[in-house]
């Protein structure tokens, strides 16, 4: 028994110390195992989990750039940012929605707008973003939300800036607004420099100069903890702010225009010929830019979208309209630089043309005729029966070529986008769109600017401008020049198409001198209008028919209109530039189903060459039906 | 075997062990002191770190340093023999207690643990850590070895039952270092390998019935480890959170006081079982390789004193001890590196905490008990 123990004893020995050292190495070889992972994750990895932990505790929070402003020429605010306070919502920290509206909407009144807006904004963000629940909160509604926060845990009132319009109504068609972004609008913008940014342009010079308006993001890099609260700011990258926009437009020139055609549909461009800048571009009715800017609801919008007015419709840019008389000028200069017409050339009027093969009669607007007419007199009173001829002797091609090389039909390329083109109809023109070929009848009647010829305000204005200018053009254009933040200025310098020529110059002055007559010459069809002004005008007035008068079996234009409705009324167009030896403003005027635009533009012209009417002197016209107090003949 | 000249070599200084010296006098081993000290301090200052310099939680930390080594220098003044001569009672006791804190235990953090007698609270389960191997090792001195297979059998009951009753709590960190602890005995003892495989092959077999035994969270915290991204912001943070650390901290870390992780929360656990994180964050792959050598200068001490001891019963506790404290370590900083599965197991000597502390520190008194009641024999 001894014996055996001790050998046991040392066998044991010898057992337990070589497990040891079995053990010793399994051990090394676990700790390699460690030391080998240790090294793939600080040596081989360490850049991918340096990246990964700066992740975690940097946070770069986008700082929003200021929108730049707006101005008119005369440095007038059309544009600006105002601070308000808004009530956000962070939507991860609540946790049962109707409830917390219920309870806030106890202490601030939520219409059924906010709430429905909210709940758009809701699913189109994530559950981290901050989304507005209500903006332009009153002071006394920040006071009475302090003292309740504590109820609200995902709740804060946030002081912001909020793009405001001083002039409300009156340039939402230049100026259009800025908006929430939209998806749509999320797919096309630079995500990084939009980081910060709830709002973009979405129409007019807001849309059109949003890159310009917008600036650079700014950054500010945080030190973040586990529950993402900032511990101290590292660094700061400022934001870098939108350019600050000066118009052309007179302001007090487009609030004179506008408040001249208030209460009527219609458009009014104003340009100054010389240089191409827009002086007023008005089109009413119009709409407040500022429910966009907040949201409005879909019965709100929808509202807007379908009034008879139509506000949202820019009529100066996309108005398509008759050249109706206003075309006269244009193609009287086309005959005299073709040389088809001559100053000396008279015609009879006996009140109808016909042409040679044909015995389709075209009346003139005034039932007996002009009788002897000139090429003077044929713009002055509006003769059609002259301008059927010379539109006969011309033929369509060489009425669409002048009309083309005046910029109609096509853009004029002004700094807004939406404009449409217009059209200048050719027989290859009516093939395409109507599938029918095109008659004489169609040059005829496109001659005294009816039939398939179609322009916008922005192209009559322009096309004046350019008869003002004797030829030379000037793209119009809205913006005079950017100011950057240090106060440097960038000017717009459009690039101009190329100038009408005349073989004879001579030519613009026989045209000019019979747009002068228009006002002065006892037959002229502004005679009244002439008589009243201290200054040259060149004028051209115009009808366009809204519905033919054979359709509803009417001789008569004049003597009928007031007793029709009102929708049926004719529009009233005009083109004039003043004064006619240094021209300072070119205009066009269209005021629909209404007969008023010539003394509209009166008075928007006697504003900006005479200063503020004396209201008491010029009795106002107007009312709806079209009857008029200062009783201006209807003009032709 | 070069290595048996290198055990050879340790012996050399003993020589002079003719008489003793005062350290022996108090029963201290002064190698594996200095190296439980040196960890100790190392952890202090991964703790300042870690706890955002909270000066309070390292005062803690000393206070539960002071108690630990008081039991250390409590537990080195028990001669072997007294150990072996109570082995079985004390397993006894041990198992007792543990079935009590399954019945009355106080249910702490959803996991009954804790066992109340007047002001004291014991964790039974960590008494287990030191009953099993001392009364395994009690049981071989007796018998002969190597083992038969009926002992091992007997081993075995011996081991699962408390550790059963330990995963049950659930405590599935301390259930396998009871496993470990008395598996290592075995393993010492000379159990085949043979043996050893089939063991290893069942419970590999075994492993979807151990799955309906997991706790939910414990079935949570296997399936993360197999895939943090499962669930990144929940029980997969951890690891992921662990990886970025250390990940971060590269060849020489960014510095004392400057891991971001920990200061700024990210890592969760920062100052406990996922306190390794920090290490590797602030000190980076050289700082980590370090403290890693020192755990294993402490190991080849306890493995020095292991085959220094003098009879079999302290061979088989020394070795035992040696080896579980081995397991503890690496499994927490396979865990922290993500190459174990999250079992919540600290960092013994550097994670905050008092219990573990003074059941490990109650080891490496034992541990120095063994190699400082030596008999002046030559051997």
């Amino acid at each position: 028994m001894q014996r055996i123990a001790i050998k046991n004893h040392i066998q044991e020995i010898q057992l337990i110390t070589q497990r040891c050292i079995t053990v010793f190495m399994m051990m090394m070889i676990l700790i390699g195992l460690l030391i080998a992972r240790l090294a793939y994750l600080q040596l081989v990895n360490h850049t991918l989990y340096t990246t990964l932990s700066k992740k975690n505790w940097l946070d770069l929070t986008p700082i929003e750039p200021t929108r730049g402003l707006i101005y008119d020429r005369n440095g007038i605010l059309l544009a600006e940012n105002i601070p308000i306070f808004s009530l956000d919502v962070i939507p991860n920290k609540i946790t049962y929605f109707p409830h917390m509206l219920a309870e806030i909407g106890k202490i601030i009144p939520l219409s059924d707008n906010d709430i429905s807006q909210f709940q758009k904004q809701l699913k189109q963000h994530r559950r981290f973003d901050e989304i507005t629940l209500k903006l332009r909160l009153t002071e006394a509604e920040v006071a009475r939300f302090s003292e309740n926060q504590y109820r609200f845990p995902g709740l804060l009132v946030k002081a912001r800036l909020i793009r405001h319009y001083p002039l409300a109504n009156s340039l939402s068609h230049v100026l259009g607004y800025v908006g929430r972004i939209n998806t749509d609008e999320l797919r096309h913008i630079n995500p990084t420099n939009y980081s910060a940014t709830h709002y973009i342009g979405k129409l007019g010079i807001e849309k059109f100069y949003e890159d310009q308006l917008h600036g650079t993001v700014g950054y500010e890099q945080a030190e973040n903890d586990a529950s993402g609260q900032a511990i101290r700011i590292l660094n700061k990258i400022k934001p870098i702010p939108g350019k600050n926009l000066h118009l052309t437009l007179d302001s007090k020139l487009q609030l004179a225009a506008e408040q001249a055609l208030s209460g009527h549909r219609g458009a009014i461009v104003a340009i100054q010929p010389k240089t191409g800048d827009l002086l007023a571009l008005v089109s009413e009715p119009s709409y407040d830019p500022t429910v966009f800017v907040d949201g409005m609801s879909n019965e709100d919008y929808q509202r807007l979208q379908t009034s008879p007015d139509r506000p949202l419709y820019n009529r100066a840019l996309r108005g398509l309209y008759p050249f109706a008389s206003p075309i006269k000028p244009f193609i009287a200069l086309e005959g005299l630089n073709s040389g088809i017409a001559s100053p000396d050339f008279t015609l009879f009027d006996p009140g109808w043309y016909k042409l040679p093969n044909s015995q389709h009669f075209f009346h003139d607007w005034r039932p007996h005729g002009h009788g002897t007419v000139n090429l003077t007199k044929a713009i002055a009173s509006s003769c059609d029966i002259y301008f059927y001829d010379l539109g006969h002797k011309l033929g369509i091609q060489r009425i669409d070529d002048i009309l083309t090389v005046f910029g109609f039909g096509q853009l004029t390329g002004i700094d807004m986008g939406e404009e449409l083109p217009g059209v200048v109809a050719s027989p290859a023109w009516k093939r395409k769109t109507k599938g029918v070929a095109w008659y004489e009848g169609d040059t005829i009647n496109s001659a005294i600017g009816q039939g398939y010829m179609q322009t916008t305000p922005l192209q009559l204005a322009a096309g004046v401008a350019t008869i003002a200018n004797r030829g030379i053009r000037h793209t119009p254009h809205l913006l005079a020049y950017m100011e950057y933040a240090n106060q440097a200025r960038e000017f717009n310098q459009p690039k101009d198409p190329a100038p009408v020529t005349l073989r004879d110059d001579h030519d613009w002055e026989i045209v000019i001198h019979a747009m002068q007559e228009v006002i002065t010459s006892p037959e002229g069809t502004g005679y009244h209008f002439g008589k009243l002004g201290p200054y040259t005008a060149a004028i051209k007035t115009g009808t366009a028919q809204v519905y033919s008068k054979k359709a509803h079996g009417l001789n008569e234009i004049a003597d009928n209109q007031d007793s029709l409705p009102e929708r049926l009324r004719n529009h009233s167009l005009l083109i004039a530039f003043a004064p006619v030896e240094k021209p300072t403003i070119a205009i066009a005027v269209i005021v629909e189903n209404s007969n008023l635009a010539s003394s509209i533009a009166r008075q928007v012209m006697d504003y900006y060459l005479i200063g503020p009417p004396l209201v008491t002197l010029l009795p106002q016209t107007t009312n709806r039906k079209g009857t008029t107090a200062n009783a201006l003949h209807p003009f032709h | 075997m070069p290595f048996i000249h290198f055990i050879d070599r340790m012996r050399k200084p003993e020589r002079s062990s003719q008489y003793r010296t005062f350290w022996q006098y108090i029963h201290i081993d002064i190698g594996l002191l200095i190296g439980i000290l040196l960890l100790t301090f190392l952890g202090l200052l991964i703790l300042y770190s870690s706890s955002n310099q909270n000066i309070h939680v390292v005062n803690q930390q000393m206070i539960h340093i002071g108690l630990a080594f008081g039991v250390l220098f409590l537990f080195a003044q028990i001669p072997p023999m007294t150990y072996r001569r109570w082995a079985f009672w004390i397993y006894i006791i041990s198992l007792i207690l543990l079935i009590a804190v399954s019945l009355i235990g106080h249910v702490g953090k959803g996991a009954a643990r804790w066992l109340t007698i007047g002001y004291v609270r014991f964790q039974p389960s960590e008494m287990m850590k030191l009953a099993i191997p001392m009364f395994l090792a009690w049981h071989y001195h007796k018998i002969h070895l190597p083992l038969t297979l009926r002992t091992v059998m007997v081993s075995a009951v011996i081991i699962l039952i408390p550790a059963l009753l330990t995963a049950k709590q659930p405590d599935l960190g301390t259930a396998i270092l009871l496993v470990i602890a008395g598996g290592s005995v075995l393993l010492l003892a000379g159990l085949s390998w043979y043996v050893m495989t089939a063991f290893i092959a069942i419970l590999g077999l075994s492993g979807p019935a151990v799955w309906y035994l997991l706790h939910d969270y414990q079935r949570q915290r296997v399936l993360t480890f197999l895939n943090p991204e499962r669930d990144p912001l929940g029980a997969g943070y951890h690891i992921i959170q662990s990886k970025i650390a250390i990940g971060s901290g590269g060849l020489f870390g960014k510095g004392w006081l400057n891991g971001t992780q920990s200061h700024l929360h990210f890592l969760p656990e920062h100052s406990t079982d996922f306190i390794f994180a920090v290490c590797g964050e602030e000190f980076g792959f050289l700082g980590s390789v370090i403290l890693i050598t020192l755990f294993m200068a402490i190991i080849m001490r306890g493995l020095y004193i292991t085959i220094k001891a003098q009879d079999t019963f302290c061979r088989l506790l020394a070795g035992s001890l040696t080896i579980t404290f081995f397991i503890s370590f690496f499994i927490n900083m396979g865990m922290v590196t993500g190459i174990l599965p999250v079992v919540g197991l600290p960092l013994p000597l550097v994670s905050y905490g008092g219990s573990s502390m003074i059941t490990l520190m109650a080891s490496f008194g034992i541990l120095m008990s063994i190699q400082t009641h030596r008999k002046l024999l030559t051997t």
